[in-house]
């Protein structure tokens, strides 16, 4: 299963009222969520899509399980651009020719319709309890979407006494290499 | 204000008799870029429901007051939403029963013609879809050619006319839209002709269509006479009815001709579609009346809704029939297609019974336009 923070079942309703649903139950989690809708029309996947993009959330993906459509949609934010702050920087293309680790922190749904592959999944708000699982020896580039949540998780892991950290930048919604989808 | 509710009869009415209408179609954007209403007269504007969910107020202005409006979607759930709220906008309009779905179902019959002794010819217009079917009716008797998915419109017109469906013919294996025509005939007893070419790999029992083959509707015997005309499929077939018109199928339209390309064999048929085109159809006379099996553009309808055209003036007009050059028509008909039908493979496995889809995937597989032609 695809985690989520919330789910909306919209199963057995018609076209309006799975957008008319999750445009209410959106409202209820934070920006940066990811919000599960179950709907069983057909018609859904594409008006999410184009309804998501209009109100600047992010639609993440679909799953289709028998008669049932999971949709994945992250509540876009409306915030100014932060000024990324974290100096040790690396490119996406430079990390293909490196060994370090690539340390993915987007939501884990994000992680599931799109990853590098063997980049290693922790979303920035699980980061500071799950430090453990990393090594300070090795080099770390941290990845998000567009290079933002990287840079507070960079900050995160630097402040926690890691030094071979990166911010790779922009990040991966211009990544054009191989993806894997653990769908 | 009221919503009023229009039935895809009703919209099919101002299209043929040329009426002006405003819609207002609140599908997403690739679904109206893609597929729409259309009319002579009609003016459009697409704003997809859910940019309306938080009131009509924005896009009053534009929504004229001196028109009908239909309010428009896929199913009608959003089309009913959207009215409403420009109804207590205090707006009057009307939402299509069905929406889309309806529309692309919608068949108007219209007579093309009388025959001999009483016989009359018909032509069942699906606008939505640019399917178009026909019926011969000669005392007593009744053949259907090309029939759509909605075998009811079919019997139920013959009840009406108080005739017995003897034939059902196929022109080709149809790879746009859903046939009826095995299920009229295992409904009615009548007999199923398809073109053996076209049926290698048909998992029911048809009678074979051949060239030449000769069926005759009602005492007064008027003559369907089938024609080999390959290209568009490698077994198509036309006929001629009473000597006078002449039934295409996918391979000429009035205003375009069929592609070779929807069975993946397009560079093996293009010389066939020209020896057709080129050969066997000038060898026609030009007084024939063409009757395809589709139309593309809504400026291909006569006045009276009709589509049928005097061969001699499409050997005039339509640019397909025009391409002197060889290489020049087999570029034509083979690079720089039009996108290829919604489902196409598919629906081409429901022909041939491999796959027995539900109604609503039926419904699913032919949204959308037709795509049988190159121009």
């Amino acid at each position: 299963m695809i985690q989520a923070n919330m789910q909306l079942d919209a199963k057995g309703l018609a076209c309006p009222m799975p957008i008319v649903k999750t445009k209410k139950a959106i409202t209820d989690i934070e920006e940066g969520q990811v919000l599960e809708i179950q709907a069983t029309d057909k018609g859904s996947k594409a008006d999410l899509a184009a309804w998501a993009s209009t109100v600047g959330h992010q639609y993440l993906g679909t799953v289709e399980e028998g008669d049932v459509l999971y949709h994945y949609i992250r509540k876009g934010s409306n915030e100014p651009e932060v000024e990324k702050t974290f100096e040790q920087t690396v490119s996406l293309e430079e990390i293909e020719s490196r060994n370090g680790l690539v340390l993915d922190v987007r939501e884990a749904a994000e992680y599931a319709f799109g990853h590098i592959e063997g980049a290693k999944s922790i979303p920035m708000g699980e980061l500071e309890s799950r430090l453990g699982e990393l090594d300070k020896e090795e080099e770390i580039y941290v990845i998000c979407r567009t290079g933002k949540r990287s840079d507070l998780a960079a900050q995160l892991l630097a402040k926690n006494g890691f030094t071979k950290v990166y911010n790779v930048l922009p990040g991966m919604n211009e990544w054009n290499g191989n993806i894997k989808k653990d769908i | 204000m009221t919503v009023n509710k229009w039935t895809a009869a009703t919209v099919a009415r101002k299209v043929i008799d040329n009426e002006e209408l405003f819609i207002l179609d609140v599908r997403n954007a690739d679904a109206f870029e893609d597929w729409k209403i259309d009319g002579h007269k009609f003016e459009y504007l697409n704003i997809p429901y859910f940019e309306l969910l938080d009131g009509v107020e924005e896009i009053l202005p534009k929504i004229p007051t001196d028109k009908e409006v239909l309010v428009v979607c896929a199913k009608e759930g959003s089309s009913v939403m959207v009215a409403e709220m420009l109804s207590e906008a205090g707006r009057e309009v009307a939402y299509l029963e069905g929406g889309m779905k309806s529309w692309s179902s919608y068949l108007e019959p219209i007579k093309v013609a009388d025959l001999p002794n009483g016989g009359e010819l018909y032509q069942f217009v699906r606008l939505g879809k640019g399917c178009l079917s026909y019926m011969v009716i000669s005392e007593g008797e009744a053949a259907i050619i090309d029939a759509v998915r909605f075998t009811d419109i079919f019997t139920n017109f013959a009840k009406d006319k108080g005739v017995e469906i003897k034939h059902v013919f196929d022109t080709h294996l149809h790879a746009d839209h859903i046939s009826g025509g095995r299920h009229i005939a295992a409904e009615t007893g009548a007999t199923y002709y398809l073109p053996p070419k076209d049926a290698t790999e048909v998992v029911f029992d048809y009678t074979p269509l051949n060239d030449g083959l000769n069926v005759k509707i009602g005492s007064s015997q008027i003559d369907v006479n089938a024609l080999y005309s390959p290209g568009h499929t490698i077994g198509s077939t036309s006929f001629v009815i009473d000597n006078q018109y002449l039934l295409t199928g996918d391979i000429l339209f009035i205003d375009s001709i069929g592609r070779p390309d929807l069975a993946g064999l397009a560079e093996d048929w293009v010389g066939d579609l020209r020896e057709t085109l080129y050969t066997r159809y000038r060898e026609l006379a030009e007084d024939l009346v063409v009757l395809p099996a589709h139309f593309m553009i809504i400026d291909e309808l006569n006045e009276d809704g009709t589509v049928a055209k005097r061969l001699g003036d499409l050997f005039k007009e339509n640019h397909g029939l025009n391409i002197e050059d060889e290489d020049e028509f087999r570029s034509t008909v083979t690079d720089n297609l039009p996108p290829q039908p919604n489902a196409y493979e598919q629906i081409r496995q429901v022909n041939m019974g491999k796959i027995t889809p539900d109604n609503d995937e039926q419904t699913e597989m032919e949204i959308g336009p037709n795509r049988c032609a190159v121009r």
